[in-house]
């Protein structure tokens, strides 16, 4: 048949991956809590160093 | 500048740890001032820990250590079958477990929580759920015990609240994410129905009618997962409703979802064109939507709280001598238990032996603690405050006075509930007009051309499903709902804030709702006293550890020099001293050998104990001076509140208290015959039912644990708390005190909401009529329908959310 129906059937297969990957992501828990990852990631691991930058400014 | 140096002054002063004012500089480290002792010690532990970014991200995060947990307060989690109920997960070598930590606040407890395993090596990972204030952690149960976990979050200022319904299973409902997965999957199926529509819509001349086959069976298969499993609701709670013998919104809905199911397959496999699918999936999609929008829920917050959130999930036994710690279940009449200081007592009890100072604030609302001696009945729900005390356990822990209101109310939210609502109110005229309109068009096409007839019967059906009567309502309430909780009013959900728009009585409880919890004010009757005379009182006072001696000690200004001589302290009665020769006493009237009135006894006796003894009396060389009445303070905004809420709606009050206010308060009320004294848990829930009777719609606002019993049976209960976290009994709605003076505003912002609604009805009704013009005649295209149905859905969407917004915005909301 046509190329058409290929590509059809190609970009369904392609939208029923993201509602796979939807459906994964409600099942892991994503949007249980919206809030705390958006805090969590601008933690610096290094901690210390932070410090002493910090106190460099302030005592500039 | 100016505003940088008093910054910097206020610095020195406060605790570095916690932010409280700091009584001196005694308490120092590192340059840092603390308040108290405790705070110190956090801030050394996190300091040797390297987690000093605590204090970097926010300033004095930390929660005041002056009160430290008792030792032995977390005995009890050392108890094997305890811990098995309260962890998630455990397979011997580790342990999952998930607090709940009210405390937390800002982004340094996120910080600090999931660093605990810098402050102990055998915890392995913490992760908080920062808005239900969760905080999940596992750990090596092998090397530390749940119960030192639990301690090492209580000593850095984290003491997670353990109740005793954390025992009973965890029922965490997975509605909403059944939700999302359809919404997912009715999204996926609508954009796709589309596109595989638009040559339909283009009018675009398909060279193959193969192709054109092609896609509509395409089609056709996407459409099977959105009417089974995305309308499937639609069609079950149609069901019961109808058996039910009422119609409910979903009825039309169903019969709108079905006429476009059968009408558009009969189309694919007769004519090869996709039909009407295209719109149902619309259709779908956006009811989902809705649904999504409506069920805003405040996670945090506990609107089914029952008597078992707030009690202690175990209890110390005293048994032949030896103290024992037994879940709380297993408590039974005759035991005799011990209750420490700042331990809640769980049953009804006699005192057996020590000085009972019970503080009842969790169930009246007031916060001065009642004195008991040996002998005394004791009701469940009281905190002892003080040294620890003996009690004989009178009744189970479920047939307590208190937790007896409760087993009345298990079946307020049943089935015949889940029906109400204004749409659904409309929706059986609509459904038999919709009936009367598509059976009279068939009926006259008939006798003309049966195909006609047969396709007008059923796009009337499809055109006039309401769709957009059905968006309006959730897109409306759950606007106001969220305008709501912006502002510190927690609604339960929108079923809540229709029934709040048809209350025409409104009942107010006394202690903690008119007035402020755990303020009071203290005022002197009787002879003026001397500045010689304060400081004899203010001397006294000062010995005393009881909470009215401490008040009267905070409310008499100047000096407390003098010495006081034979100094006596009567439990539960008062004290006296000599100072410079003069014999002072401060007690109630008891103290004093003066009679009671009879009334006053039946208080005591009969209902659950308020303080009556709230007035102290002074003499001085057994010359009676007057006394201290010790009052309640009236929140500021009191007066306008209720003056404005009266002008609409019927108001009574019914205060736990006696009468000594009620001048004040009938004067604010405006009729005697208002305002009630002395009413217990009971009588409260009576008088309620009493209203009801009277076709009343009834709104009652509380606070206790005594007021529990009138907020469920009333048809909106709205509980007021300084706290929002904290406990609140079992309500629709939860107000936090600071918005009291909002409440007015409140009220009135839901019968606008209403109004909203019956505006966007008309909308919708004129965009129905629209179609059925065309569908009565047999013309309703599919593309005319897939053009009208998203229009009228959207367009009432934007409408409830426009005007709810900006009537929010009048009112001062946003």
């Amino acid at each position: 048949m046509s190329v058409i129906v290929v590509l059809i059937l190609f970009s369904i297969m392609v939208a029923g991956g993201f509602l796979a990957a939807f459906i994964w992501a409600v099942k892991s828990g994503q949007y249980d809590d919206k809030y705390t990852p958006s805090v969590r990631m601008l933690f610096d691991d290094k901690e210390q160093t932070i410090l002493n930058e910090k106190t460099n400014k302030t005592n500039s | 500048m100016a505003i940088k140096e008093v910054v910097f002054q206020d610095r020195e002063l406060v605790c570095y740890h916690c932010g409280d004012t700091c009584p001196s500089d005694s308490i120092s480290k590192d340059d840092k001032v603390f308040c108290c002792e405790g705070c110190k010690v956090v801030y050394e532990i996190l300091n040797e820990k390297n987690l000093c970014t605590y204090y970097k991200l926010n300033e004095s995060p930390g929660k005041t250590q002056k009160t430290l947990p008792l030792k032995n307060k977390y005995e009890y989690l050392d108890d094997e079958g305890l811990n098995g109920k309260l962890l998630d997960f455990s397979d011997g070598k580790i342990s999952t477990i998930t607090f709940f930590i009210p405390q937390m606040h800002c982004s340094s407890c996120i910080w600090l929580l999931e660093n605990l395993f810098k402050i102990h090596p055998e915890i392995m990972q913490s992760r908080v759920n920062f808005v239900e204030k969760k905080l999940s952690v596992s750990f090596h149960s092998t090397k530390i015990s749940l119960r030192q976990v639990v301690e090492l979050l209580a000593f850095i200022g984290y003491e997670p609240q353990i109740s005793f319904e954390d025992v009973e299973k965890k029922s965490k409902d997975y509605v909403n994410k059944k939700l999302y997965y359809k919404v997912g999957v009715a999204g996926f199926g609508f954009g796709n129905i589309m596109l595989l529509s638009f040559p339909e819509y283009l009018s675009i001349d398909v060279s193959s009618e193969s192709l054109r086959t092609t896609f509509s069976y395409v089609i056709f298969l996407i459409s099977l997962p959105l009417f089974f499993y995305c309308g499937s609701e639609y069609f079950i709670s149609a069901f019961k409703g109808l058996r039910k013998k009422f119609v409910n919104i979903d009825v039309p809905l169903s019969l709108g979802i079905l006429a476009f199911f059968g009408k558009s397959s009969y189309e694919i496999f007769a004519h090869g064109s996709p039909g009407y699918m295209d719109s149902l999936a619309g259709l779908i999609f956006f009811l989902l939507l809705g649904k999504i929008f409506q069920n805003k829920t405040y996670d945090v917050l506990n609107f089914e709280r029952n008597y078992k959130s707030f009690f202690p999930i175990s209890i110390t036994v005293k048994k032949s001598g030896d103290e024992k710690t037994i879940p709380l279940s297993q408590l039974k009449i005759g035991e005799r238990i011990v209750v420490r200081n700042g331990e809640l007592i769980p049953a009804d009890a006699i005192l057996f032996s020590g000085e009972g100072n019970i503080d009842y604030s969790f169930v009246t609302g007031e916060s001065a603690p009642v004195s008991k001696v040996v002998g005394e009945m004791i009701y469940a729900g009281g905190r002892q405050m003080g040294s620890s005390i003996e009690l004989e356990v009178l009744k189970e822990v479920s047939q307590s006075y208190l937790t007896q209101l409760w087993n009345n109310f298990q079946a307020k939210d049943g089935v015949e509930f889940s029906f109400t609502g204004i749409a659904n109110s409309l929706s059986k005229y609509f459904t038999f007009a919709i009936l009367f309109i598509a059976s009279t068009a068939f009926l006259y096409w008939i006798r003309i051309d049966a195909n006609i007839a047969i396709t007008a019967f059923i796009t009337v059906l499809i055109i006039a499903c309401p769709c957009a009567l059905a968006m309006s309502t959730p897109f409306t309430l759950g606007n106001t709902l969220r305008i709501f909780g912006k502002n510190d009013f927690y609604v339960k959900n929108i079923r809540v804030l229709e029934d709040i728009a048809k209350i025409d009585t409104i009942v107010w409880d006394k202690t903690g709702t008119i007035t402020k919890a755990g303020e009071t004010e203290i005022e002197f009757v009787g002879d003026a006293l001397s500045t010689e005379e304060n400081t004899l009182v203010k001397s006294l006072v000062r010995n005393s550890n009881h909470p009215l001696s401490k008040k009267i000690f905070a409310a008499i200004e100047g000096p407390s020099i003098l010495k006081v001589e034979n100094f006596i302290e009567i439990v539960g009665q008062g004290i006296q001293g000599e100072i410079a020769g003069r014999e002072i006493k401060i007690g109630g009237e008891s103290f004093f050998k003066l009679n009671k009135t009879k009334e006053d006894q039946e208080t005591i006796y009969e209902t659950i104990p308020v303080p009556v003894s709230s007035e102290v009396y002074l003499s001085i060389n057994d010359v009676v001076k007057g006394k201290y009445k010790i009052q309640n303070k009236y929140r500021d905004e009191t007066d306008s509140v209720i003056k404005q809420t009266q002008k609409k709606y019927d108001s009574y009050l019914l205060s736990g208290d006696n009468e000594t206010e009620k001048n004040y308060l009938v004067k604010l009320f405006g009729n005697e015959e208002k305002v009630f004294f002395r009413q217990s848990p009971l009588g409260k829930l009576n008088f309620i039912k009493k209203l009801q009777s009277e076709k009343k719609k009834v709104l009652m606002l509380g606070d206790g644990l005594n007021d529990a019993g009138a907020l469920a049976q009333s048809n909106v209960g709205i509980s007021i708390s300084e706290d929002i976290l904290n406990f609140t009994p079992a309500s629709d709605a939860i107000l936090n005190a600071k918005m009291f003076k909002n409440l007015p505003t409140f009220l009135n912002f839901t019968t606008i909401s209403l109004k909203i609604i019956y505006a966007s009805f008309c909308i919708s009704i004129l965009y129905n009529l629209l179609g059925l013009y065309f569908a009565v005649q047999g013309l309703l295209s599919p593309l005319l329908s897939a053009i009208l149905m998203p229009i009228s859905s959207i367009s009432v969407v934007v409408f409830t959310t426009i005007t709810t917004t900006f009537f929010a915005k009048r009112k001062g909301l946003l």
